[in-house]
């Protein structure tokens, strides 16, 4: 069962591109505080992204010309591990980057790759997922937020997305809106289309998390007006473009490196103490995140063979994300089974950060129910 | 690998039915089934041209113990594969029998397929000792249908030595179980997920039921992290480090008992009884996660050097891991 999802060996990496991606993080990275690194890829620095993009490390595999870099999965892998390690702030670039540019490079006309892609790969353009809404959640084909053709082919978007990482920081975003038929249509009648977050009717409005962040909004559209090539890909299509941009959403690294910081910072204090009764502790969340990095460098060699390895990107998400929601359980345990030992002010403060915001890991992307569905699916149990 | 794969599946499959099995398991000879493996010529895949064999890599015949692991074979297939490598790399010519083989010198021990096997390959700490089976006072364990043998010796074993690789049998020994763990979970993955649609409750296949179709496909993770994990341990060859060891049998060992649950639980009461298979993969599932250091022994090892350096987590596994 899943015979080709095996160990495969991450080539060498000739561009020189972790020392490239080292040097950009020590200027902009290893001076933030450990709370900002433990925000990993929520947080927001455009300057940083400008940079990486001037460095030609975004776009990666992305054509040339279109000023990406025209090479592959592994090297994309390298360098968001990089970051990922390192806790850059990286959300300025990351949607645009992962998915939003691969998605106008497949679906998109000439004219919108040469409008789009280029200025994602400076991480000058950045981009929003207009999937959720309130009343949609997982069962995503159910949305509603409209969008009618007007005199000249143009479109009239009306609705409400919600949920949407960066929407205040974004230019763009791509939406799943229903173009024709009625939520009972389900997936047929679903199409996805670029709207411009400045465009007249769109208001924008932050909704602030548990620990007090505000890097998701709400998005209302009122009779907001769009040209005829707002249209991503072909009308009625947009549901087999989503699970496409999905496959991109959910197989990359990003799934099991979001608390490695909290990790580090642990190993790190463990460490200065001298204490050696975690050892097996340590050892076991290793072994975890060795194995995991495997997994993923296994679906990643998928990807580089051209394949679109849903049900292997859904086991590394599932998986990912337990491990990245047990280490901060883990490592707030193994602290406070030693009440008597001191633990530093930037410690205590990024592991509630991450024990806070963990839930979120297996939600963002499609749920744990929702992928081990999908890997069901890929058994045959469905 | 696949030409590998095919003709040597096809043979276990012949040789290794549940009928064979149990009757090895209750005390028949396994003369018949040995000479047939013997003759076949895998069980050099190991040693080098030089003396005779076929020179693979460990990472080659992966896909062999693997399935050895997954047709529950009642012989030392992996172990002898090793140990004739390793005595051929000494210049010396291998008895043709069974060989098991053990990670440490401690008398007293529990070594998988001892009963079977006519040498044991021990590892004294200095060097490696090919040990005939019946000088180490062969005992069972008394666990049902176990052919597992606990071995004793007066002073010193007593046997050929053969040079030791540079860190012992032990990790070499862990990379072979978590490979047959692996290969055992993917059988009973196959196995339980067509039980699962076959069975019939509630007027439909119990596997139409969400609940079961979100434990099977957690036991589906947890087969594909054992076979990278075992994957990982095997493209590091007989030279494997303890670290890489750690990684690869902490993994399947911590995931072997999570497969084995998963397994007897769909398939309800059928499961646990003896005429079933089964009980031929899930019992061996147990034995396997304990031989050559269970999850709580290798996560010790990985830690202690873990915390003995200070770059971060994924620099150092990627250097010590994966290098
Ligand atoms: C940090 C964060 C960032 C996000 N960013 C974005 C974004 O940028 N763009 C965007 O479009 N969305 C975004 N989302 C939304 C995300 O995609 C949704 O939260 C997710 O799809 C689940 O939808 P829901 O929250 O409405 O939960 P629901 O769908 O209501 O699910 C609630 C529970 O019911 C379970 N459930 C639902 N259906 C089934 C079923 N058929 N079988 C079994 N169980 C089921 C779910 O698994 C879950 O446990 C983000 C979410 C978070 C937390």
């Amino acid at each position: 069962m899943f015979d080709t999802f095996a160990f495969a060996t991450l080539p060498e990496d000739h561009g020189g591109l972790r020392q490239a991606v080292r040097e950009i993080i020590a200027r902009h990275v290893a001076t933030l505080p450990l709370e900002r690194r433990a925000r990993s890829w929520q947080g927001f620095d455009s300057a940083f992204s400008r940079a990486l993009g001037a460095a030609g490390l975004l776009g990666l595999t992305l054509p040339t010309a279109y000023g990406g870099g025209g090479l592959g999965p592994f090297e994309r892998f390298i360098v968001v591990e990089e970051l990922l390690s390192a806790g850059a702030p990286v959300a300025a670039h990351w949607i645009a980057d992962r998915q939003s540019a691969p998605l106008i490079l497949n679906f998109g006309t000439e004219a919108q790759r040469q409008a789009y892609i280029p200025r994602i790969c400076r991480g000058e353009l950045v981009f929003c997922i207009g999937m959720s809404e309130p009343g949609s959640g997982s069962d995503l084909a159910s949305v509603r937020t409209r969008a009618e053709r007007t005199a000249g082919g143009r479109w009239r978007v009306n609705g409400q997305k919600i949920w949407t990482t960066n929407a205040m920081h974004s230019d763009c975003m791509i939406a799943l809106v229903r173009t024709s038929g009625t939520a009972a249509d389900r997936n047929a009648g679903l199409s996805q289309l670029i709207i411009d977050l400045k465009a007249p009717g769109v208001t924008v409005r932050p909704i602030v998390d548990l620990t007090g962040d505000a890097h998701f909004a709400e998005v209302f559209f009122d009779n907001v007006e769009l040209g005829e090539d707002a249209l991503i890909g072909s009308e009625g299509e947009g549901w087999s473009q989503v699970v496409a941009e999905l496959a991109f959403e959910r197989s990359g690294p990003e799934r099991i490196y979001s608390s490695v910081v909290l990790l580090d910072a642990w190993v790190a204090h463990l460490q200065a103490l001298g204490r050696r009764d975690a050892d097996a502790l340590v050892g076991r969340l290793t072994a975890e995140l060795a194995t995991l990095r495997a997994m993923s460098i296994a679906c990643t060699a998928r990807l580089a063979l051209g394949e679109s390895p849903v049900v292997e990107a859904s086991i590394v998400k599932d998986r990912g994300t337990t491990f990245e929601q047990d280490l901060p359980l883990a490592i707030a345990d193994d602290l406070a089974a030693h009440p008597d030992e001191l633990v530093s002010a930037d410690l205590y403060r990024a592991l509630m950060y991450v024990t806070h915001i963990a839930p979120s890991f297996s939600l963002r992307g499609g749920t744990r129910e929702i992928l081990r569905g999908i890997i069901a699916r890929g058994m045959g149990l469905r | 690998m696949n030409e590998l794969l095919s003709p040597f599946d096809g043979l276990l499959e012949r040789l290794a039915t549940p009928e064979a099995i149990k009757a090895i398991e209750t005390g028949a000879s396994p003369a018949a089934m040995w000479r047939d493996l013997d003759e076949s010529g895998f069980l050099d895949a190991l040693v080098d041209e030089a003396h005779g064999g076929s020179g693979l890599a460990l990472a080659d015949v992966e896909p062999l113990i693997a399935a050895a692991g997954a047709r529950a074979v009642p012989l030392p297939i992996a172990e002898t594969m090793v140990a004739r490598a390793l005595i051929a790399a000494a210049g010396i010519a291998a008895p043709r029998g069974p060989i098991a083989i053990a990670g440490s010198a401690q008398a007293g021990q529990t070594v998988p397929l001892g009963l079977v096997a006519e040498h044991v390959l021990l590892d004294t700490g200095t060097t490696l000792v090919l040990a005939a089976r019946d000088d180490l006072t062969p005992a069972v364990t008394g666990v049902h249908r176990d052919l597992a043998a606990r071995i004793t010796w007066d002073g010193a074993p007593q046997g050929l030595s053969v040079a030791r690789p540079d860190h012992g049998l032990r990790p070499i020994a862990a990379v072979l179980r978590a490979t047959l763990i692996a290969g055992a979970a993917a059988r009973l993955t196959e196995q339980t997920t067509a039980y699962a649609n076959d069975r019939v409750q509630f007027g439909k296949p119990i596997g139409k039921q969400q609940a079961l179709q979100q434990q099977l496909a957690v036991m589906a993770e947890d087969m594909i992290a054992a076979r990278i994990a075992a994957q990982l341990g095997c493209a590091a060859g007989l030279t494997v480090s303890p670290l890489q060891a750690a990684v690869a049998k902490a993994t399947a060992s911590a995931l072997a008992p999570r497969i084995a649950n998963t397994a007897h639980a769909v398939h309800g009461a059928i499961g646990i009884s003896e005429e079933f298979a089964l009980q031929l993969l899930t019992r061996r599932l147990h034995e396997w996660r304990l031989a050559d250091g269970s999850e709580g022994y290798w996560t010790a090892v990985l830690g202690g050097a873990r915390l003995a350096d200070p770059a971060p987590s994924v620099d150092w596994v990627r250097a010590r891991v994966f290098a």
